[in-house]
């Protein structure tokens, strides 16, 4: 694997429906919600659940483990970086970046971790490597 | 209740020019609704309704039917990207066929390439306010990397290859090499489109449209009114719409909400995709058409690759013909935006209008297809279905 230089992330911006997923994340955990009535899990987080329509949805601490849905290498960005849906081990996909692995071995089907890399502002972003 | 024969296109103009520098984005959009009126043999004081996007500079329509001085009782300024002309004509349909309006004008326009617009590969920040922004944003998303990944899961899905994608790229310069406005005329191999570098994997340059300004307008009229004029007489038959998204993370990359829209538009129609003897199909890049083109059912879902090799899009050795201007791909984008366009082309096919090398004969049903959004994430797509009378 050839060392890259660190891509520079834009911060998110969080607002008072998402602030304790971005706060969850700064610490190193993975939150996905979760409706109580109708038992599914979402993403993106929303305080309505996208099924049901329920407002008892709840936080939870997502496992980090999750499988390749799909990718995108943009080899000609100022640094490269891959784009992904990864589809966790909790059932919603999301979007995210594949970080510290060989562009080339990546592969639809395999097993990802989520690893947490910060933005420009000091929060971080849930991205995944190799299992 | 139907908008099924209640509205005819009467005006369509597409903007000769793919670079403006020395034109303003209201001044193209006035010259493209002057086009399209002269086109239908209208004025402007004809025009009651009035139909634009988010690339209409102002708030909705009001700045552009200012600048315009249109007097209006309808206006609409529904806004599902590339798509959203083909919504306007079934909204100007629905409008026209409740009395609100007899001549509805549609406009679009802009100057994306002489801004020096990277409409493709850099990421677009949005209204923070957007929900999904703030998920999706700082990993760098981009029009073209969404599209990949729509791709790389088709391929792994389905087995289409790269090789089938580029052979819609391919149909495309073949039509375009006709169209002198166009701005890529030189026919492409298969082995070209391979050959041109990697933008996002799987896709390569040549899988991707142009970026253009320019712009083009659309006047749909009343049947009394169609009656007075001298064109020919293409009638709105049937029409569908349907928005996707990513349905709370249960993702879905391998179609488009073409799969709704369309049979939507073909049972108003009442005719069947086998029907259709042209078809304009939104090409932002080649996986665009072949998804678009498995669910509108002409083919099976994942036959789509198999559909689209060995030229089966070219007019008149394809057994689908599609995209005779060259569409996004070779001819024209403008403002990032290709719906209007694929309404043009068609409006063209049906009236005997294109050009003759291209032209299907005696073309009586067709069909224009659009999205807009992005395919990655969410994304409008609408279905119309034309005949000639």
């Amino acid at each position: 694997m050839i060392p890259m230089p660190d891509r520079i992330l834009p911060a998110p911006e969080p607002n008072p429906e998402t602030k304790p997923y971005w706060d969850a994340a700064a610490e190193g955990r993975l939150l996905i919600r979760r409706c109580a009535a109708c038992g599914r899990a979402h993403h993106y987080p929303r305080a309505l659940c996208p099924f049901c329509f329920s407002d008892r949805t709840e936080w939870q601490t997502a496992s980090g483990n999750g499988t390749l849905y799909s990718f995108s290498v943009m080899q000609r960005a100022p640094v490269p970086y891959a784009i992904a849906y990864v589809t966790l081990d909790e059932g919603p996909s999301m979007m995210s970046n594949l970080v510290d692995c060989d562009f080339d071995t990546i592969h639809i089907g395999m097993k990802l971790k989520a690893v947490f890399k910060p933005t420009e502002g000091g929060l971080k972003l849930a991205m995944f490597t190799p299992a | 209740m139907t908008i099924r024969g209640k509205a005819y296109i009467a005006g369509a103009f597409e903007h000769p020019l793919r670079k403006a520098p020395e034109k303003s984005v209201a001044q193209l959009h006035a010259e493209c609704a002057k086009g399209a009126l002269v086109d239908a043999g209208l004025s402007k004081d004809d025009v009651d309704g009035y139909f634009c996007a988010g690339d209409a500079p102002g708030m909705g329509p009001l700045s552009m039917a200012d600048y315009m001085n249109l007097r209006l009782r309808h206006v609409d300024s529904t806004d599902t990207g590339g798509s959203s002309y083909l919504v306007h004509v079934a909204h100007a349909a629905e409008g026209i066929a409740l009395g609100k309006c007899s001549v509805a004008l549609i406009t679009l326009a802009g100057r994306p390439r002489s801004e020096g617009m990277a409409t493709g590969t850099a990421p677009r920040p949005g209204n923070p306010a957007q929900p999904d922004i703030q998920f999706e944003y700082p990993y760098g998303p981009t029009i073209v990397n969404m599209y990949a990944m729509c791709a790389m899961r088709h391929m792994y899905q389905y087995g289409t290859t790269s090789e089938q994608l580029a052979w819609i790229k391919v149909a495309a310069s073949h039509h375009a090499q006709y169209n002198p406005n166009a701005m890529l005329r030189d026919v492409v191999t298969v082995k070209e489109v391979l050959d041109s570098p990697i933008v996002a994997s799987p896709l390569h340059r040549l899988d991707c449209c142009v970026i253009s300004d320019g712009g083009g307008a659309l006047v749909v009229v009343a049947p009394e009114v169609m009656k007075s004029l001298r064109r020919p007489r293409v009638k709105l038959l049937g029409a569908g719409e349907a928005p996707k998204g990513q349905f709370g993370g249960d993702v879905d990359l391998t179609f488009s909400g073409a799969r709704w829209s369309g049979p939507r538009a073909f049972a108003e129609a009442g005719v069947a995709p086998a029907d259709i003897q042209y078809a304009s199909i939104y090409d932002s890049f080649t996986i665009t058409v072949l998804m678009q083109i498995e669910d509108l059912g002409f083919c099976e879902k994942g036959q789509g690759g198999r559909f689209v090799a060995d030229g089966n899009l070219i007019s008149g050795t394809g057994r689908l013909p599609f995209n005779t201007d060259g569409g996004g791909l070779c001819n024209n984008h403008p403002a990032n935006r290709g719906g209007m366009t694929k309404v043009i082309e068609a409006v063209r096919q049906l009236r005997g209008e294109a050009h003759p090398a291209v032209q299907v004969k005696n073309c009586a049903l067709a069909l224009a297809q659009g999205t807009g959004g992005s395919l990655g994430t969410r994304h409008g797509s609408a279905t119309l279905i034309l005949e000639r009378e």
